[in-house]
């Protein structure tokens, strides 16, 4: 396994500083018209991937996460979809460029690993030659070069007896399996960024745990950039460097993974890690954030949580109302940034920690 | 595979051989006397009618001739008409009452005439609504889109038969654009220019279902994971939309295209009746007007035997287009 | 404090026959989805059921509310033998025991509105008669959904709104037990907290017993009294929660304590000591002899292949904090073991 790893990895005659910004989003918005009004799915988005670290994207469903990844890959129908701002991808601003630069970035650049390994290969062609197919796409080699730049992958990523199973059918293989060949279709053409959305949600507890260490175990090997949608909280405090929380479109807060778990700095952050079981355990009653995410068709005025969040009593006048709030450093903490209108966050939510 | 196509094929047998069973129930069960039907009105009386009745064999018990039936399909029978015997070779299905023909003769001489009408029809209509089935789902939402929908929707809302006697009327009578029907005795040449009107009309008007069919499997499958998959892999959306979409979107397809030949092999009775082609639909309702059993029993057979013929033709393709699809 | 015995299981197996195609050959196979189980739930009682896919826990929910008959054992409710109740029979346990599922999208009827929804159990049971429309009000407002709301359709409400509506279509006709398969696993974190919440509410004012079917080890931590940990169609462990979650004897409990992230990682709390398993769970077509759980376990030796570890006391250690407590432990391995490492305590 770690013998093709290296010839692999190798081929890219280009060096990876680790850190490198390889993604920058900036000033994203993702909107889709429809007949009920324009749903704002992802608005003003900034956030940057770097080479060699893990990146996790946090929100619950129609926070926006999914949309804005997609969107660096071009996978949305252009003619349903308005996009504004910038995404550069290693250099190349993908914001309203055509179909072409997409075609050539995707898989080579960046790749994508989706959640459900049971529908998102084709359950009509063998798995070997699904990866031969990306590997043809971007590199002028013949079939059976690429058939067996396929098998190195499958044994790359742990499928025993790789020469055997690509020539399988999906419906072949178990869910971790097919996990795992998802992922070496992500990686066949050793992009810079890997994107790997809810990849453990469909799978197993047990089988969860090894996709998990086996994306990180390939991104030290690639030093590729890591993206990780997720909705838990437990796999971003296990496997993630940086985090960017997201609510009804928009990044509310961003840091260190760990430090942001740990201490969290803007109420919607602080609600969800509250609400977790494991943070209360034996205890009665979970503390639940109140209320519902809002429709993207109509979202609040002012800061999108305003009417779940219990400090806004605790702003002066009516910001939370009135004011979008702008990306700032949180006041008392290192390499943190938030969206909120509170003074001095920290010492508001340490206050109703211990006031439990 | 193979055990799975031997046991299909006693299961086929066993089909056919109900409907057979039924028909032929059915058809005493009914208000139906073809003795009656023979005699002339005029001249008509008992003594006549039971000569009639003797002379077709309709005399015998009910079980009787039953017996004979299958007899002369599997070993062949002797038949007695005017004190001259005449053998009829399995598979036999009889002699006509009102012809006193073969029926074998009468059936797989006109039995051409519907496969050619039909498959020149399933040509007509399935390159047509497929391809323009495909256009309008990739161009989903467009002018273009719309336009084909709202015609097929048009087309299929139209009574056939208006449709095709226009067909017969116009090009084919008056204006004289495509020839009339003519038997294959004529030759080759003028046989398929004449059934060109009929199998246009009836692939023309067949192919408006196939455009929603195709369209709706084809934006279903274009919604799936495993398209977005093959889009993020950077490869032409030609190759997206054909050779990972279009496979995928054909295998429902099929089924319902083994169900509709199947369904015109049996005889398309409108579009034979209209154009005067000469095949089993229009016979079969010829023999059933005049109660002549063995013609109808005839025709009965080899409709079941191409509906479970056509049945087996699709689950064994099914089973070549999606590899989740194991015949057992 | 005596709380009766509600429902009793005793053996019970659920094996479908199937058909399968090698090469030319048929192959008749047995799946044996449920394989010999027994546990009992008690009045108020929560026990959770927990394991990964293919291991019996949907089955299990599914033979206990009869929607599916056993082809072994028995399930005994309130006394009553209700293993081969007919249809009809069956009347007086579908009141007694009622099922929250899943998917709050597909689980509720698109076009009633939630009145017809919630009324039609009362109907069916000759409940309330002539009172409906009150009692849906007060079981609306008790699941915390606005009373007024009684004519709209379940499209107009948001997912944890939905599955309240479930949870009310479950009480309409007071039940003794109420079976919970994944009831907030759909939902997002933060509204599933909130359905926890409510669940538990409902537990204690009105005295419910629940089965829960979750693979969220963290929920079933928080909400059960009991848990049974099931691996292909067997129970492999079963116990207090306490015993569970800090004292596990069964490698298979381990392993799975272990897999999960734990969040308080963030927290500085040192990892907890890693277990990976091999490959997927096997299919429940032919399980592997013996220990079923064998062929993924670091400690399998020639005797797991050939004999099946019973469901016994567990050996903790007399010393241990675990033993003195007292409570109810099983295990079924052969090479039993605590470990008391695996889930990291909550700082207070």
């Amino acid at each position: 396994m770690t013998a093709s790893v290296n010839t692999i990895s190798t081929q890219s005659a280009e060096a990876r500083n680790a850190g490198d910004v390889v993604l920058d989003v900036s000033d994203l918005s993702v909107a889709f018209p429809t007949e009920e009004g324009v749903v704002k799915a992802v608005s003003n988005l900034t956030y940057q991937a770097r080479l060699g670290r893990t990146l996790a994207i946090v929100g619950e469903s129609g926070s926006g996460k999914s949309v804005s990844s997609m969107a660096v890959l071009g996978l949305h129908n252009p003619k349903r979809t308005q996009i504004t701002g910038s995404i550069k991808l290693d250099g190349i601003e993908l914001v309203g460029a055509p179909a072409s630069t997409f075609q050539k970035i995707r898989s080579t650049k960046a790749a994508m690993v989706f959640q459900d390994p049971q529908s998102s290969l084709h359950p009509f062609h063998k798995v070997g030659k699904q990866i031969a197919e990306a590997y043809q796409a971007h590199n002028k080699v013949s079939k059976q070069v690429a058939m067996k730049r396929a098998v190195e992958m499958l044994d790359l990523v742990g499928i025993p007896n790789p020469q055997r199973r690509a020539n399988s059918y999906p419906h072949e293989f178990s869910g971790g399996m097919r996990q795992r060949a998802m992922i070496a279709l992500g990686l066949v053409n050793n992009p810079k960024l890997l994107i790997a959305d809810e990849p453990t949600t469909a799978l197993d507890v047990t089988v969860q745990a090894q996709i998990l260490d086996l994306v990180n175990d390939l991104q030290k090997e690639f030093g590729s950039a890591v993206i990780l949608i997720t909705h838990d909280l437990a796999v971003v405090a296990e496997t993630a460097d940086d985090i960017l929380v997201m609510y009804a479109g928009r990044g509310v807060e961003k840091g260190s993974a760990k430090e942001v778990l740990a201490q969290p700095s803007h109420p919607y952050t602080y609600g969800l890690l509250q609400s977790l079981p494991s943070h209360s355990e034996d205890l009665e009653e979970l503390r639940a954030i109140k209320g519902t995410p809002p429709s993207l068709l109509n979202l609040p005025s002012g800061c999108s949580f305003h009417p779940r969040c219990e400090f806004k009593s605790q702003v002066e006048g009516d910001a939370c109302w009135t004011q979008l709030p702008a990306w700032r450093p949180t006041p008392g903490l290192h390499n943190r940034e938030i969206r909120c209108h509170l003074a001095d966050p920290v010492a508001t939510l340490k206050h109703d920690e211990e006031a439990r | 595979m193979l055990t799975y196509i031997l046991r299909r094929l006693a299961l086929a047998l066993s089909v056919i051989l109900a409907t057979l069973v039924s028909a032929f129930l059915l058809f005493f069960a009914g208000p139906s006397d073809p003795a009656q039907a023979m005699c002339p009105e005029t001249r008509c009386n008992a003594t006549r009618l039971a000569a009639i009745t003797k002379s077709i064999g309709l005399d015998k018990p009910l079980t009787v001739q039953f017996f004979d039936y299958f007899k002369g399909l599997f070993f062949g029978r002797d038949f007695v008409y005017a004190g001259d015997t005449v053998h009829c070779g399995a598979p036999c299905l009889g002699f006509s009452f009102v012809t006193r023909r073969s029926v074998n003769e009468e059936l797989f001489t006109r039995f051409p005439n519907t496969i050619v009408l039909a498959l020149m029809a399933a040509v007509v209509f399935v390159t047509v609504g497929v391809t323009l089935g495909i256009i309008a789902a990739v161009r989903r939402g467009s002018a273009t889109d719309r336009g084909l929908v709202g015609a097929s929707q048009v087309l299929g809302s139209i009574p056939y038969y208006v449709l095709a006697l226009l067909v017969a009327l116009y090009p084919v009578i008056l204006w004289n654009v495509l020839p009339q029907y003519s038997s294959i005795s004529a030759g080759v040449g003028p046989y398929f220019m004449g059934m060109l009107a009929p199998a246009l009309i009836l692939g023309f008007v067949t192919s408006a279902s196939y455009v929603r069919y195709t369209r709706n499997s084809m934006i279903e499958t274009l919604s799936m994971d495993y398209i977005r998959t093959a889009r993020s892999k950077g490869i032409s959306e030609r190759t997206v939309l054909y050779k990972h979409g279009f496979r995928a979107a054909m295998s429902p397809i099929a089924t319902i295209l083994g169900l509709d030949i199947a369904a015109l092999l049996t005889g398309t009775l409108i579009t034979e009746q209209i154009f005067g082609v000469d095949g089993i639909g229009r016979r079969g309702l010829a023999a059933l007007k005049a109660f002549d059993l063995p013609v109808i029993m005839g025709t009965v057979l080899i409709g079941a035997v191409v509906v479970v013929f056509m049945n087996l033709v699709v689950d064994i393709a099914y089973s070549f287009i999606d590899p989740r699809v194991r015949l057992s | 404090m005596s709380a009766q015995t509600l429902l009793k299981v005793t053996d019970l197996q659920r094996h479908f026959p199937i058909r399968e195609v090698q090469g030319l050959r048929m192959v008749r196979a047995t799946v044996k989805a449920v394989d010999g189980i027994s546990f009992s739930v008690k009045e108020g009682q929560t026990l959770g059921l927990v394991g990964e896919s293919g291991c019996g826990k949907s089955t299990t929910s599914r033979l206990v509310t009869r929607l599916d008959e056993p082809t072994g054992g028995t399930i005994e409710f309130g006394g009553r033998d209700i293993t081969h109740l007919k249809e009809h029979e069956l009347r007086d346990i579908r009141r007694d025991v009622q099922m929250i599922f899943q998917d709050p999208y597909s689980s509720l009827n698109p076009r009633q509105t939630v009145g017809a929804i919630l009324s039609t159990p009362l109907r069916v049971h000759g409940l309330h008669r002539g009172k409906e429309k009150a009692r849906v009000q007060e079981l609306l407002e008790l699941v915390g959904l606005n009373p007024e709301h009684i004519n709209r359709y379940p499209s107009e409400f948001s997912g944890g709104q939905r599955q309240r509506i479930g949870i009310a279509r479950a009480l309409a006709v007071e039940p003794k037990l109420i079976i919970a398969d994944e009831p907030v696993s759909a939902l997002d974190v933060s509204i599933q907290a909130q359905v926890m919440n409510l669940l538990a509410k409902l537990r204690n004012e009105l005295d419910l017993a629940f089965i829960f079917v979750a693979h969220d080890l963290g929920v079933v931590r928080h909400f059960c009294d009991q848990v049974a940990v099931m691996y292909l169609g067997k129970i492999v462990e079963f116990g207090d929660k306490k015993k569970i979650y800090e004292a596990p004897e069964h490698p298979y409990t381990q392993a799975l304590l272990s897999a999960a992230p734990d969040i308080n990682v963030a927290r500085g709390i040192a990892p907890k000591e890693r277990i990976r398993l091999i490959g997927d769970v096997p299919s429940p077509i032919d399980p592997p002899s013996g220990c079923r759980f064998r062929t993924r376990c670091w400690k399998a030796q020639d005797i797991c292949a050939q004999e099946e570890p019973p469901l016994v006391t567990a050996t903790a250690d007399v010393a241990s904090r675990a033993f003195r407590e007292g409570g109810v432990h099983l295990q079924a391995c052969h090479f039993p073991e605590v470990k008391t490492d695996l889930v990291a305590e909550v700082p207070a």
